[in-house]
């Protein structure tokens, strides 16, 4: 364990979320500042005490719906005075921006810091489907950056990049489609207990053997759901937890290292990329461990992701992840190791990666209604990102 | 047919945007050449094209031909129509080039059943030209890498 895991000096303080759904055609803006204020209304705060503001990845315009807003409009939309700030896409995944939000109030930087993530994916696609949001469909775009090396090759999507992890994966360690859909079928009957998710109809295996393909092994149901919706968690000063309405989810340790090559093909072991690093870094954080743990919400963009995640955390060994979920009981909201609770991004909506975190807090305060996990667990573990991204924070009460 | 014709026949491919960095990778299938560039010094390939070497720090680094040929680290078939003039289902691999065991690239393969795809394969480069680049495919290859 290291000497000094400083983000115990940060914990979160609240947490908010705006409506979420498909193409619900609302600015989102609007919808940043319902899960802001939000957050800061759970939190007890008011929007002076805010004196930070944290966010991934920033405004962009592209791909349409991936973000479009970033510090600078919750900043000037809620006028607020801040001594630190950061948004942007170099960061380890989508919770790089709690990390850096950690880090900043463990330093002094700041005391309450507003992490938001909005996405309106659903309605930026609309009725025109998913090639209406393709980089680099049509005029005179060429391809730079990395994108170069994927996009001529009519490989432009994560779907394709996870795709082939996963076909190593199961080339590697033996593992099926069969045991992959668990992460789907679990995501689904939990969605069926939250009244917030975007996919609650029951779904069987058959379903999910029958439904479409989009990149080998990977069918419709390995991917998650576009949505639109904002995220929004407070990170404070430890000892100002005192003064709050709720008592404090603590931040035990966090995981944000990267120590193979940046890069979706390049990586050594593409059977697990970032997450073995992020996670590795975790344990060497705490002296806790996988078995300390009472609830898991680990990412799933691609149900691959999860078993990725699950192997890196130590839930099960390295290439077991399929053995692991087969069946699903290990993984149910009343097995050993509920995971992803909300139904997670498969069926509760791509949140990208707060979402999670947002559950995992919820769960933590016991606030999670029908779809509560029993014995009011006290230890759960946040992960976001997957390929060259990762990040992960270990939560206590 | 006219050149024209022809070209409105090839699928749809997002181009490279050719620039002095990597202008070797995707111009050497003019030549009927895989180039990668190489250190000077200790002989690592680098690709990315960046000027150092990684390994022993070099600045010496220049594009040499490879053999083309590697096999498949792992592959998707991809079923999802991205663009309107690029068809599924074609199969998007990662190649393992037999010169270094971490240089490889994403590709795609052709002249091959998507269902006859297995990983470690062996393939060979060939080159597929679009405007002003040579975009380095993979066929099966009867010799082993």
């Amino acid at each position: 364990m290291s000497p000094e895991s400083l983000e115990r000096r940060a914990v979160i303080s609240g947490v908010g979320q705006s409506q979420v759904g498909r193409r619900l055609y609302r600015d989102p803006l609007a919808l940043t500042i319902d899960a802001c204020l939000a957050a800061v209304d759970h939190a007890g705060l008011t929007l002076a005490d805010i004196d930070g503001l944290s966010t991934y990845p920033g405004n962009m315009d592209q791909p349409p719906g991936f973000s479009g807003v970033g510090v600078t409009e919750v900043h000037d939309a809620l006028r607020l005075e801040l001594d630190w700030f950061a948004g942007g896409l170099e960061l380890p995944g989508q919770l790089g921006s709690v990390v850096n939000a950690a880090a900043a109030v463990a330093t002094g930087l700041a005391t309450h810091v507003l992490c938001f993530r909005t996405v309106w994916e659903a309605s930026a696609q609309g009725d025109a489907g998913r090639a209406s949001v393709t980089p680099g469909g049509g005029g005179t775009y060429k391809a730079s950056g990395f994108l170069q090396w994927t996009l001529p090759f009519g490989a432009p999507s994560a779907a394709n990049w996870i795709a082939m992890m996963a076909q190593r994966h199961f080339h590697e360690f033996g593992t099926t489609r069969e045991q992959l859909a668990q992460i789907a079928l679990n995501a689904r009957r939990n969605a069926a207990r939250n009244p917030n998710a975007v996919y609650r109809d029951p779904m069987t295996l058959e379903d999910y053997l029958s439904v479409r393909m989009i990149s080998t092994p990977l069918c419709l149901y390995d991917c998650d759901a576009p949505a639109d919706g904002s995220t929004a968690v407070i990170v404070s000063r430890a000892d100002t937890a005192a003064d709050r309405p709720r008592p404090p989810v603590r931040i035990e340790a966090v995981g944000t290292a990267l120590r193979g090559r940046p890069s979706w093909d390049q990586f050594d072991d593409l059977t697990t990329m970032a997450v073995r690093d992020a996670a590795a870094m975790l344990w060497e954080r705490t002296e806790l461990s996988a078995a300390d743990v009472d609830v898991a919400e680990l990412y799933d963009g691609f149900s691959f992701i999860t078993l990725a995640w699950l192997e890196a955390l130590g839930f099960c060994g390295k290439g077991e992840g399929g053995p692991f979920v087969e069946g699903g009981d290990r993984i149910a909201l009343d097995g050993p190791l509920p995971l992803n609770t909300n139904g997670g991004q498969l069926s509760g909506g791509r949140l990208h990666g707060y979402g999670l975190l947002h559950e995992a807090c919820v769960q933590l305060w016991g606030e999670a209604g029908d779809r509560q996990v029993p014995g009011q667990p006290e230890v759960a573990v946040a992960a976001a990102g997957g390929g060259p991204l990762a990040a992960c924070l270990l939560l206590t009460t | 047919m006219t050149d024209a014709a022809a070209a409105a026949l090839r699928p749809f491919r997002v181009l490279p945007r050719v620039t002095a960095a990597n202008e070797h990778f995707w111009t050497g299938g003019a030549d009927g050449e895989l180039r990668i560039l190489t250190c000077r010094g200790c002989g690592y390939r680098i690709h990315p094209p960046a000027p150092v070497c990684p390994r022993c720090l070099g600045r010496e680094v220049a594009p040499e031909a490879l053999s083309g040929r590697g096999v498949v680290h792992t592959f998707t078939v991809n079923c999802q129509p991205w663009y309107p003039h690029l068809d599924p289902p074609y199969v998007v691999a990662i190649v393992a080039l037999e010169e270094q065991d971490d240089l490889r690239l994403t590709t795609n393969l052709v002249d091959v059943d998507p269902d006859d795809v297995r990983i470690g394969m062996p393939v060979e480069v060939v080159f597929e030209p679009y405007d002003d680049v040579w975009l380095p495919l993979f066929r099966p290859s009867a010799r082993p890498a």
